[in-house]
């Protein structure tokens, strides 16, 4: 199986092609981002519509679960 | 930039797919608009561990040898004219299409209700959680729970198995006597009988509580472990995951936007006729958002509404049977696990309804004037404009969460980059 290298918070992580970049950050971390409050969220709908896996991309603000995890990229969570 | 086609069409799952086919034959051009990476929708999601389906491989092939479909995965819609236009953006920017005619299949996302705990990460949707297995999440090894109502609890439940995950317990709401009597009627839908059976047989030795909810998720950084209350008695099992999910509900956001009239049943649905016309001229609607009824029924849907805008109209006619025969199956699934109350009960005063803005139900509740919670609570106006909360209000506080034009129906529907808002106000002053 083809596997793609990225970084996940500077964490190098290597996941087979075609994994979603939210999957490549879950073998990293739970918590995707903060809350208003403060409180730790993760993904929750799976599905685009929720927003609780924005993270980032290339400094890009992405959803986690509607990106693939490329090569090369550089992935930020807690923002 | 700006592309033309006779037909837009938004959803590439089952029933936007079917519609492109139908409409591609009859020597339409197509443009097929989707937020996914890949065609096939939510049910056709396919395990990337797995080899592409026999199925799969033929959608992907039949969208990319057709010259007259011109498909746009992981495009999502910014904004929506009834001309028709859709204006979509992606990691490449955006794209202005316009078509004669437009059939929206933007298929369905879950219903859950809150309950205290649901926010802790680890804590998802059913199918969501499916979903994210399928695109490699990691669950091999980890103890699931999977809670709530319907069949999606067994699918998902099967998928996750096959992956490696351990299940734990599988909780349904529904009473056991509820759920003999649907499968009871099963063997009128015969593909849906034996894909019940596979997923029984897969899921042997699992148990399977009827009667039975979760009533909160434990933990502090994260998910630890979930209370189970059955018939007044209650347990805690630990797990990884908890995928929870109490059926489904249409995306109306662009049909809303486009000024397409609406039913509620509280949930909003696209009202359509027969050819699956919508109340606006020349916009169709098909699959879910007309009423959750399953992959079979939006395939039917998707191919009806096709032949409408190609003008065939007896062979969109001739379908009426089967689409009767499974809208039928539908509303078998919508009666026997029909959500029963103490589900609505479960969220607390300190419970968080709207997850963007970590507005808790008692927040809400002390609004005296319903009219102004979202003024007040900031409730639905973050990120995801309401999408998860306003379903959960109109459950736990029925009247509250009704959808009303003047409150969604504005531009942009998902958040989008800067420059496509530039551009677009540039090019349409008066949105």
């Amino acid at each position: 199986m083809k596997t793609v290298t990225l970084t996940v918070n500077g964490i190098p992580v290597t996941v087979p092609e075609g994994t979603s970049a939210a999957a490549a950050i879950a073998t990293v971390t739970d918590v995707f981002h903060r809350s208003v409050r403060g409180a730790p969220r993760g993904p929750y709908c799976g599905m685009g519509q929720c927003f609780e896996c924005r993270i980032r991309i290339d400094g890009w603000r992405m959803l986690a679960c509607l990106a693939r995890a490329t090569a090369g990229v550089a992935i930020t969570t807690d923002d | 930039m700006t592309e033309h086609f006779d037909v837009l069409i938004l959803g590439a799952g089952p029933a936007g797919l079917a519609a492109a086919e139908t409409l591609a034959h009859a020597g339409r051009t197509v443009g097929l608009v989707d937020e996914q990476t890949d065609p096939g929708g939510q049910i056709g999601r396919r395990a990337i561990r797995q080899r592409p389906g026999r199925a799969f491989r033929k959608t992907l092939t039949r969208l990319r040898a057709n010259d007259r479909i011109t498909y746009f995965p992981s495009q999502r819609v910014v904004d929506c004219d009834p001309h028709p236009a859709l204006v979509t953006e992606s990691d490449l920017g955006y794209t202005r299409l316009t078509g004669a005619s437009l059939i929206l299949a933007p298929g369905a996302r879950e219903l859950v209700l809150p309950f205290p705990g649901w926010t802790l990460p680890g804590v998802l949707g059913a199918g969501g959680l499916q979903a994210l297995t399928k695109s490699g999440w990691p669950v091999r090894g980890r103890n699931v729970v999977f809670a709530g109502s319907g069949p999606l609890l067994i699918a998902s439940a099967h998928t996750l198995k096959k992956e490696g995950a351990r299940i734990r317990v599988i909780v349904e709401q529904t009473a056991r006597r509820e759920i003999a009597r649907f499968v009871a009627k099963l063997p009128a839908w015969p593909s849906k009988a034996i894909q019940t059976l596979t997923f029984t047989l897969g899921l042997a030795g699992i148990p399977y509580y009827t009667d039975a909810w979760v009533t909160e998720a434990l933990g502090e950084e994260r998910l630890e472990a979930v209370r189970i209350v059955q018939r007044g008695r209650s347990s805690v099992v630990s797990c990884d995951f908890l995928g929870t999910s109490l059926g489904l509900i249409p995306n109306v956001e662009v049909a809303l936007r486009l000024g397409c009239a609406l039913s509620h049943d509280p949930h909003p649905t696209v009202r359509v006729d027969s050819l699956q016309a919508t109340s606006q001229p020349g916009i169709y609607a098909a699959g879910e958002i007309t009423g959750i009824g399953g992959a079979e029924l939006a395939r039917l849907e998707g191919t009806i509404a096709g032949h409408a805008v190609a003008g065939e109209l007896s062979k969109a006619r001739a379908l009426a049977p089967r689409h009767a025969h499974w809208a039928r199956f539908g509303a078998e699934v919508a009666r026997h696990f029909a959500l029963r109350d103490p589900l609505r009960e479960l969220a607390g005063s300190q419970t968080i309804l709207c997850r963007c803005e970590d507005v808790t139900l008692g927040e809400i509740d002390a609004v005296a004037d319903t009219g102004s919670i979202k003024l007040l609570t900031r409730l639905g106006m973050g990120p995801c404009q309401g999408r998860i909360c306003r379903a959960a209000l109109a459950e736990l506080r029925p009247g509250y969460g009704t959808v009303t034009p003047s409150e969604i129906s504005r531009p942009p529907l998902f958040p989008a980059r800067l420059d496509t808002l530039a551009d677009q106000a540039l090019k349409e002053p008066s949105s």
